[in-house]
Order: C-alpha cells, then sequence, then structure tokens
C-alpha cells in the first residue's frame, strides 16, 4: 500500500533533511547580513525583523525538504529555523504552531508564529527536540 | 460498557482518577507517543494530496479510533476511568470547574502563557512537554485571548442541521457537516476551540493538553447526535475517491480499521444523555 511506504520514507528522511535545512540557513544568514535586501530581494521574499526575531521567506526554492507538501511552496524560517506551514484550498495558510487559524499570507503567518513563541526558538520537524 | 459524561458533572473522586491515569501514561511514555502520532498526521493531511486524520472525512472516524486507543490505555491504569467530554457551548468561561486546580489548572501567566496551577503545571514535574515544536517545556494555555467566544449552542444546531456528511472535493474547502464540525468553513466549531484554548492546543502538537481528549470526546458526540438527526445520511465518499478514506478504505495508521467500523459509537460506549434518535419518533 504505497500511503504507508510513503510515511516511512518521510519518517526515515526528516533528520537527514532537516540537518540540511539548518545547515543551508546558517549560511544564508551570513550572506545575506551583508548583502542590501531591499534591493535584491525576489517577489514574494521577506527579511525582516519582527518583534526581535528575523523571519525569512523564499519561494520557490525547492527541494529543501521531501514530501511534507507539494513543490513550489514558500519556506518560511525564524532565525534560521523552519516554520512547517501549509497552504489550505482556499489559498490561506496555517503552520504547525497556529494549526487551526488561517491567515492570507506566510508573512502574517510567520508574524503570529513570533507572537506565540514569545523568544523561544523553534525546533526540527517531527517533535521531541 | 463505558460511559463517557459530561465533565461538568464528575465527581471529584472521578476527577481524581482520571487526572491520575493521564500522569501515569505521561510518567510511562506512552502519553507522548500519541502527541507523536497526532502531529505526523497534522503535518502530513494535505488538502490537495493523501488525508486521513484531518481536513477530510475520515477526520470523525479517525479522532473516534484515536480516542478509542488512548481510552483504552487510560482503563489499562484505571478500569474505572471513561473519557469525559467537556460542551464548551455549555461550559465557556474561564471560570468554568473544568480549569479549577483540582482537574486541568486554569490559564497561563502573561509574561510566557505557562499554566502555574493543578496537575499539569510544570512546577509538578510530572507535566513535561516533550515532543514539541518549539523550546519550551512547559503546558501553556491562553483561554479566551486568541478568539474571544467558544462556540454557541444556536452555531452548533445550525452546523447539526446540515444533512449531508460531507462534499466533494472532500477537503477545508468542502461544505457539509464535516467541514463545518472541523470548522474550516463556515461558523468554525472544532478549530475555534483549539484557538480559544492556546497555547500548544493552538498547535500540531494539540494533545499536549489533556483538554485535547475531552474537546475531541465532545466533537465525537456531535457526530453521534448529528446521525441520530439525520438517520438517513451516510459517511461520504462511498468508494474510489483519490487520496481520500472511503467508507470501507482502511485508515494510517492502523491499517484495519474503516470509517464503517466507527459508524456506531454504542460497539464502544454510551454517553450519559445519548442522542434520542430521529428513526425511533416515526
Ligand atoms: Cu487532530
Ligand atoms: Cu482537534
Amino acid at each position: 500500500m504505497n500511503k504507508i511506504t510513503r510515511r516511512q520514507a518521510l519518517g526515515t528522511t526528516a533528520g537527514a533533511l532537516t540537518v540540511l535545512g539548518l545547515t543551508a540557513a546558517a549560511s544564508s544568514v551570513a550572506t545575506s547580513a551583508a548583502a542590501t535586501p531591499a534591493v535584491s530581494t525576489p517577489p514574494g521574499t521577506v527579511d525582516e525583523v519582527y518583534q526581535g526575531r528575523r523571519i525569512q521567506i523564499s519561494t520557490g526554492g525547492g527541494g529543501h525538504h521531501g514530501g511534507h507538501h507539494s513543490a513550489g511552496q514558500p519556506t518560511v524560517r525564524i532565525d534560521g529555523r523552519e516554520l512547517h506551514i501549509m497552504r489550505n484550498a482556499d489559498g490561506s495558510w496555517i503552520s504547525v504552531i497556529n494549526h487551526y487559524e488561517t491567515f492570507t499570507e506566510p508573512k502574517l503567518l510567520a508574524r503570529a508564529a513570533v507572537r506565540d513563541l514569545q523568544g523561544a526558538p523553534l525546533v526540527p520537524f517531527g517533535g521531541a527536540a | 460498557m463505558t460511559v463517557r459524561k459530561n465533565q461538568a458533572s464528575l465527581t471529584s473522586d472521578e476527577k481524581r482518577a482520571f487526572t491520575s491515569a493521564l500522569l501515569e501514561l505521561k510518567r510511562d511514555g506512552s502519553y507522548d507517543r500519541f502527541v507523536t502520532t497526532h502531529n505526523g498526521f497534522i503535518m502530513s493531511d494535505t488538502d490537495s494530496g493523501d488525508r486521513v486524520g484531518h481536513r477530510s472525512p475520515s477526520f470523525l472516524p479517525w479522532h473516534r479510533r484515536f480516542l478509542l486507543e488512548f481510552e483504552a490505555a487510560l482503563q489499562r491504569v484505571d478500569a474505572s476511568v471513561a473519557l469525559p467530554y467537556w460542551d464548551w457551548t455549555a461550559d465557556r468561561t474561564t471560570r468554568s470547574s473544568l480549569w479549577a486546580p483540582d482537574f486541568l489548572g486554569g490559564t497561563g501567566r502573561a509574561r510566557d502563557g505557562q499554566v502555574l496551577d493543578g496537575p499539569f503545571a510544570y512546577s509538578t514535574g510530572r507535566w513535561n512537554i516533550n515532543v514539541r515544536v518549539d523550546g519550551r517545556p512547559y503546558l501553556r494555555r491562553t483561554l479566551g485571548a486568541g478568539v474571544a467566544q467558544l462556540p454557541t449552542r444556536a452555531e452548533v444546531d445550525s452546523v447539526l442541521a446540515m444533512p449531508v456528511y460531507d462534499m466533494a472535493p472532500w477537503n477545508s474547502s468542502s461544505n457539509g457537516f464535516r467541514n463545518h464540525l472541523e470548522g474550516w468553513r463556515g461558523v468554525n466549531l472544532h478549530n475555534r476551540v483549539h484557538v480559544w484554548v492556546g497555547g500548544q492546543m493552538s498547535t500540531g502538537v494539540s494533545p499536549n493538553d489533556p483538554v485535547f481528549w475531552m474537546h475531541h470526546a465532545f466533537v465525537d458526540k456531535l457526530w453521534a447526535d448529528w446521525q441520530a438527526k439525520h438517520p438517513q445520511s451516510a459517511y461520504l465518499p462511498a468508494a474510489g475517491t483519490t487520496n481520500v478514506v472511503d467508507l470501507n478504505d482502511t485508515m494510517r495508521p492502523w491499517n484495519d480499521v474503516t470509517p464503517a467500523d466507527m459508524l456506531d459509537h454504542r460497539k464502544f460506549y454510551t454517553f450519559d444523555t445519548e442522542p434520542v434518535a430521529a428513526a425511533s419518533q416515526r
């Protein structure tokens, strides 16, 4: 049954992919700090400091992690840690922090997560920190 | 036979037995495995892909089976325990006995949302949040902050009146009873209650808060109430639907149980007030 296979695959790769994601986040923090984001950011990307936390949203990066959701979806990071997000059929967004409340755009979703976190760091997908 | 009661009518002995069994499942590690399972489905159930636990017709039978498994675990600790339900249309304020220190404890403090009283306060050392999406190891709540009002009885009745169980595209954009009860559309029942409680209850790891089980036991009762009201209405879809659990398809993670197996709750438990079947009035 291919449903089972997909879940098993997800479970075994999550750890390795998270490590890659964090490495990528760390290097992008280092490089973009020297750049001028206002000039060079492509449409849909966000790089802002909100309530003392760095929110980065990049679109169409692709391949950052396997299988959670459809390709071409933006990647949202808070202080370099990826926030798991999901697009609803009506175009609204939810995250694993605000899972039962919809937001019209990823930036608002990320800001809501920052408010909820009250300074706490995100932990890698899958729970047990 | 298990009888699920309204939490408001539990005796202090029943409350103590329930919270003690929860603490024992937490101590022996089995509690956290339920949280992990739930978050796995929260993250993988999508509107355009495979969906089982949420945003799909099987939201109701999946959570019925999930609660049955959890209740069986509680009963292995204490055979007298049954899951209570929280009727949030009736007990709708932060002053409800539900949130008293002898039961679930109250809302969190302003600074960090931490619950400070009751059996699940972090300071007891017996309720650490281990399966988590952020660094905080303590139970949090912000009762009534994320949304001001819990659903009313009239709002519940407006959803119970919907005659069709679910509709294509069988996801968060569907019309019909299931999606209105789940809350992605319309007056918003189930989702809104998660937001009202706040803290872990508004996240993918919502079963970290014991109120999760009592919220879902009431959502489950509303399904039974709806069935009694609409005896001619069936679970849908019946067969052949991509990415969706049809009536006789098995559900992950158990793979040996179908929505059809879950339709009649009386095979497993009854409620203190069973819905009066519309059929018996004919
Ligand atoms: Cu759920
Ligand atoms: Cu829920």
